[in-house]
C-alpha cells in the first residue's frame, strides 16, 4: 500500500480534483442527507469514505484514529468487502474534522475510544461500500445499455456477466459521479464474505516497519519551532514569578512564555529546548494539592468504603442476607493511579496564519480538540484545520476532553504567531496526571450452609474520570458514573441478593479513562474475589463459576472453551499454579488461564496465558488476536510494575525505569481462541486488559495459597526465605 | 562543527558537542525513523547502528561518535530479511517502537545468526513495546534467522 497521508478538508477537495482528473465519488448516507444538502455538495458529498479515481487508485477516508488497535485495517475491510475492490492495494487517508466523520454513537463528537470502531462503523461504513459499488455498476450498466442487475463488480471492475465485458472502477469514475447514490442500499448476507472474517495483514504494516509512517512527533512544517514546558510540580501549582535570563542565553532558543500550564521555551530545535528548561529559575504558588499524598488518601479511602455509598444495583436484600449466612467473606482490595505512557511522548504542531490555524497531532478526539482550539484562538470552528496523524499508542491519553496537550500548544502559537511544536519528555508524561483513578473496594459474600452464594456487596472508592467533561450526561446515571462501576454492577453470576455502591471523592489529581476504564479495576476486584468465595466454599473456581453462569450462555461459553484449551482437568505442572477468570467489556465476552510459577525472591513469571474470546462476528481475525496480546501485556505491566504514587504533593515517578513495563523477558506464551459468533461485532481494543490481573493473582492463590488483593503485586508478600 | 557518517552519506551539523545523536538525526539530518521515548537509554526506541552495533542515540552525544558509522531504519534495504520477516509476522500495531527492535534485531542478529528464545530473551528486554508486540517479535526473529540463513545457501 502507497503512504498513509493526512490532508484537509479544502485540501482534499482540491487535491482530488487534481490527482483524479476531477472525480470524487461521494456519499450520502441515509444519517446524513441534510448536512449533504448544506455542504459542498458540488463537488462531494459529507459522509465521503470513499474516492475512486480515474486512475483506478481507491482511497478509503477513515475517520478512526490509528493507535495500533488496527483500524486502518479493519475499517477499509468493511467497506472493500461491498464495493468489491483488492483491499491490498486501497489507500488510506485520515479524515478532517467534519461533521460527516462524527462517531455514529457519539452525539456530535468525531472521536476513537470505547473499543467502539468496528461496532459502530458495521453499518455505515459497508453501505458506504455497496453505494459506491452500486453506482459504479448503473454507470458500466448505462455505457453498455444493459439492465444493471445484469452486471457485477469484482476486484475493481465491473463486469457485465453474460458477455464478460469489464471496465475498471476508475474507467466509470466520471460517470459514477454525475449519479445520484441509490436509496436503497442492501448488504451482503454473511455467508458471501470475502473479506471479512479472513485474516488481514495490517495495510500499515509497510511505513511502520521502514520509519516512514508520521507520527504527530514527526511532522515539520517550514520555520517550525520547538517547544518544552516546565511543568507544575503539584497538580494545579501556579507561577509565582519566573527567571528566563539564563535560558535566553541558551544558544537556540528564541522564546519563553508563560502559558497556563507553566512555561514554555521555545526554540529551534529539542536540545535547545530542554537545555533552556533546566536553566529556568521558576518559584512555584503550590497550592492546596501540595500536601496530596496517595498513602493518606489511602486510608481515607479505606474508611470510605465501610460507609455506604450511592447505590449502583440493587437487587433483594443484600445486607440482611448477609447477616444471616452460615458463612461471611469480607476483603478489601485495590489497585493504584496508573500513567497510559505511550511510547510516543505527547505532542501537539499548531500553525497560526491571520484566519487559520492548523494543526497535527495524534489524537482520539478530533471535535474536542479542534473546537478548544477555536475558542482560545477566537477563531471559527471551520478555520481550524486539524489533522490527525498516526498516534504511537492511545489507550485513552490522547483523548483528553479537556484538550490538555492540544490547548498549550495553541496557546503558545497564539502568542508567538508562529509554528510551533510542543513535545512531552517521559517526565512530563508519567508526572502529568491524568491517570487510571486509584480504586479501594471493599467486597463481602454470605454463602449458605451448601456452599451456595446468597448475598453480595460491594462498595467502590474512587474519582470519576467523566466528571466536568461533555461526557458526564451520557455517563452519570442516578449520580452514579457508569465508568467508575463497569465490571461491577452488571456481574454476570447467578446471585439472589446484590449490593454495589459507590463513593466518588473529589481529588485535585487529574485522572482519565484508561485502557479498559473502570473494567480495569472491577474485573480483577470481583474475578478475585469470586475465587476466593469458590476456595471458602471448597469449590472448583472454574466449575463453581460455571454453575452461577447458567444464565449467561456467552459468558459460560468463553470459560469453558479456555478452562478446556488450559487443560483445567489435568493437573499442571510441578512448581507452577494455574487460574482462571472472566469478563465481559465493550461488548466482548473474554476467559483467560494462566499459568504462573513464583521464584524464591517472589518474583512472579507468568509462563503461559490461554485466551478465549467472543467478540460477535469478527472483521479480522488478525487484529483480534494481536488486540487480545496486546491487552495481556497491558494488563500484565499494570499488574506486576505500575504504579504512580504521589508525597507532598509530587508524583514520585518519572520515567520507566520507575515505573516500568513488560519486556521480552516476562513475556508469557499467549494463545487466542475465538468463539465463531454471528452477533454484532464488538470490541477488541481494551477487553483483552482487565481479565489478566485476577487470572495472575488466582494462579498465585492455587499455587502458594497467598491471596493477592493489592496491585502491583508486591514480591516481599511471596517471598520464600 | 561535527561530520557524521550516516546510511552511507557524509553530513555536517552545526550543534553543541552535548547534544544527543538522537536529537541530530531528527532534528538537523531530518530523518524522523529513529524516534524520542524515554530519553535515558531504557526503552529502545531511538536505537541506531554505531558501525552495525544497536546503540541508544538518546544517551550518544555527538562528540563521541567521530569517525563511526551511524545506520537508522531509512538506511536499512527492504529487502532485509529483518524487515521483511516482521511484515509476514505483521509485527507493528501503533508502530512507534518497531525502528528500534528492527535495529536491536538487526545488530543481534549480527552476533547470533542463530538465537534460542533465551538469546531472544536477553538481547531484547531492552527494548519496550507498549503495545506488547513481543510474541510477533520473537516470531519474526525467529524467521528472519531462517531467511538469512536460506539467503547465504542460494
Ligand atoms: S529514547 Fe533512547 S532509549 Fe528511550
Ligand atoms: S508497536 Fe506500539 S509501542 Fe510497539
Amino acid at each position: 500500500m502507497s503512504k498513509i497521508f493526512n490532508i484537509s478538508r479544502r485540501e482534499f477537495l482540491k487535491t482530488g480534483a487534481i490527482i483524479s482528473g476531477g472525480l470524487i465519488l461521494g456519499f450520502s448516507l441515509p444519517l446524513s442527507a441534510e448536512s449533504l444538502a448544506k455542504k459542498s455538495a458540488k463537488i462531494f458529498a459529507p459522509n465521503a469514505f470513499i474516492r475512486v479515481g480515474t486512475d483506478n487508485i481507491i482511497t478509503i477516508i477513515v475517520n478512526k484514529s490509528e493507535m495500533g488497535q488496527g483500524v486502518y485495517t479493519s475499517l477499509p475491510m468493511l467497506i472493500a468487502e461491498e464495493l468489491e475492490c483488492d483491499i491490498s492495494k486501497v489507500k488510506i487517508q485520515s479524515a478532517p474534522v467534519d461533521p460527516a466523520y462524527n462517531h455514529t454513537e457519539w452525539g456530535h463528537v468525531q472521536g476513537t475510544g470505547g473499543s467502539s470502531s468496528v461496532r459502530s462503523t458495521w453499518v455505515q461504513f459497508r453501505k458506504a461500500g455497496a453505494s459506491a459499488r452500486m453506482m459504479l455498476i448503473a454507470a458500466a450498466a448505462n455505457i453498455w445499455k444493459v439492465d444493471p442487475s445484469e452486471c457485477s463488480a469484482e476486484k475493481g471492475f465491473v463486469i457485465h456477466n453474460k458477455t464478460k465485458k469489464r471496465r475498471s472502477f476508475g474507467s466509470l469514475a466520471e460517470k459514477a459521479s454525475h449519479l445520484k447514490p441509490p436509496k436503497d442500499v442492501s448488504l451482503k448476507s454473511p455467508e458471501n464474505f470475502k473479506i471479512i472474517g479472513k485474516p488481514t495483514k495490517h495495510l500499515d504494516a509497510k511505513e511502520k516497519v521502514n520509519g516512514t509512517a508520521i507520527f504527530g512527533i514527526d511532522v515539520k512544517v517550514p520555520g517550525m519551532l520547538t517547544t518544552l514546558i516546565a511543568r507544575p510540580p503539584v497538580f494545579g501549582a501556579k507561577v509565582k514569578g519566573f527567571s528566563d535570563e539564563k535560558t535566553l542565553q541558551v544558544k537556540g532558543v528564541t522564546n519563553v512564555v508563560q502559558i497556563p500550564s507553566g512555561i514554555a521555551v521555545v526554540a529551534k530545535d529539542f536540545w535547545s529546548a530542554y537545555k533552556g528548561i533546566e536553566a529556568l529559575d521558576i518559584k512555584w504558588d503550590e497550592g492546596n494539592n501540595a500536601g496530596l499524598s496517595t498513602d493518606a488518601m489511602r486510608s481515607h479511602y479505606s474508611s470510605l468504603a465501610k460507609t455506604p455509598g450511592v447505590v449502583a444495583r440493587k437487587e433483594g436484600e443484600a445486607k440482611q442476607e448477609f447477616m444471616k449466612a452460615a458463612k461471611q467473606i469480607t476483603a478489601e482490595y485495590e489497585v493504584p493511579y496508573l500513567a497510559h505512557a505511550p511510547m510516543e511522548t505527547l505532542n501537539c504542531l499548531v500553525d497560526l496564519k491571520d484566519n487559520r490555524c492548523d494543526i497535527w497531532t495524534g489524537t482520539q478526539l478530533q471535535t474536542i480538540d479542534r473546537n478548544s482550539a477555536a475558542a482560545i484562538l477566537g477563531l471559527k470552528q471551520e478555520n481550524v484545520h486539524l489533522h490527525t496523524t498516526f498516534l504511537g499508542g492511545g489507550f485513552g491519553r490522547r483523548a483528553n476532553p479537556h484538550s490538555d496537550f492540544v490547548s498549550e500548544a495553541v496557546h503558545i502559537a497564539k502568542a508567538l504567531k508562529k509554528p510551533v511544536k510542543v513535545i512531552w519528555t517521559r517526565e512530563d508524561d508519567i508526572k502529568g496526571g491524568y491517570y487510571r483513578p486509584m480504586w479501594y473496594d471493599r467486597i463481602s459474600a454470605g454463602i449458605d450452609d451448601k456452599g451456595t452464594l446468597t448475598a453480595w456487596m460491594h462498595t467502590i472508592v474512587g474519582q470519576s474520570v467523566i466528571e466536568g467533561t461533555p461526557f458526564e450526561q451520557a455517563e452519570k446515571k442516578n449520580g452514579v458514573d457508569e465508568t467508575s462501576v463497569e465490571g461491577a454492577n452488571d456481574i454476570p453470576y447467578n446471585i439472589p441478593n446484590i449490593l454495589v455502591d459507590l463513593h466518588s471523592p473529589k481529588v485535585g489529581v487529574p485522572v482519565l479513562w484508561w485502557r479498559s476504564v473502570g473494567h480495569s479495576h472491577t474485573a480483577f476486584v470481583v474475578e478475585s474475589f469470586i475465587d476466593e468465595i469458590a476456595h471458602a466454599a471448597n469449590k472448583d473456581p472454574y466449575e463453581f463459576r460455571r454453575m452461577l453462569l447458567k444464565n449467561h450462555p456467552r459468558h459460560k461459553a468463553v470459560l469453558e472453551l479456555a478452562a478446556e484449551k488450559a487443560g483445567w482437568d489435568k493437573p499442571v505442572e510441578k512448581g507452577k499454579g494455574r487460574g482462571i477468570s472472566v469478563h465481559k467489556s465493550f461488548g466482548s465476552f473474554i476467559a483467560q488461564a494462566a499459568e504462573v510459577s513464583v521464584e524464591k525472591s517472589g518474583e512472579v513469571r507468568v509462563h503461559k496465558v490461554i485466551c478465549s474470546i467472543d467478540c460477535g462476528r469478527v472483521v479480522n481475525p488478525s487484529t483480534v488476536a494481536a488486540q487480545m496480546e496486546s491487552g495481556i501485556v497491558f494488563g500484565l505491566s499494570a499488574a506486576l510494575f505500575g504504579s504512580i504514587t504521589l508525597k507532598n504533593g509530587r508524583v514520585e515517578q518519572s520515567n520507566f525505569h520507575d515505573y516500568p513495563m513488560l519486556s521480552m523477558k516476562n513475556m508469557p506464551k499467549v494463545e487466542v481462541h475465538i468463539v465463531k459468533s454471528e452477533a454484532t461485532p464488538e470490541g477488541v481494543g481494551e477487553p483483552g486488559v482487565p481479565p489478566i490481573a485476577p487470572a495472575v493473582c488466582n494462579a498465585i492463590f492455587a499455587l502458594t495459597g497467598k491471596r493477592i488483593r493489592r496491585l502491583p503485586i508486591d514480591k516481599n508478600e511471596l517471598k520464600r526465605i | 562543527m561535527f561530520t557524521l557518517f550516516i546510511n552511507g552519506i557524509r553530513r555536517k551539523v552545526d550543534v553543541s558537542p552535548d547534544t544527543p545523536l538522537l536529537w541530530v538525526i531528527r532534528d538537523h539530518i531530518g530523518l524522523t525513523g529513529t524516534k524520542y521515548s524515554c530519553g535515558i537509554a531504557v526503552c529502545g526506541a531511538c536505537t541506531v547502528l554505531i558501525d552495525g552495533k544497536a546503540e541508544r542515540s538518546c544517551q550518544t552525544f555527538i562528540k563521541d561518535i567521530k569517525g563511526k558509522k551511524i545506520t537508522t531504519i531509512e538506511g536499512i534495504p527492504e529487502s532485509h530479511s529483518v524487515k521483511k520477516a516482521w511484515i509476514i509476522e505483521d509485527v507493528p500495531q501503533c508502530g512507534y517502537c518497531q525502528s528500534g527492535q528492527i535495529l536491536q534485531a538487526i545488530s543481534f542478529l549480527n552476533e547470533k545468526p542463530n538465537p534460542s528464545d533465551r538469546d531472544i530473551d536477553e538481547f531484547m528486554s531492552g527494548c519496550i513495546c507498549r503495545c506488547g508486540t513481543y510474541q510477533r517479535i520473537r516470531s519474526a526473529i525467529h524467521l528472519a534467522s531462517k531467511l538469512t540463513a536460506q539467503g547465504r545457501k542460494k
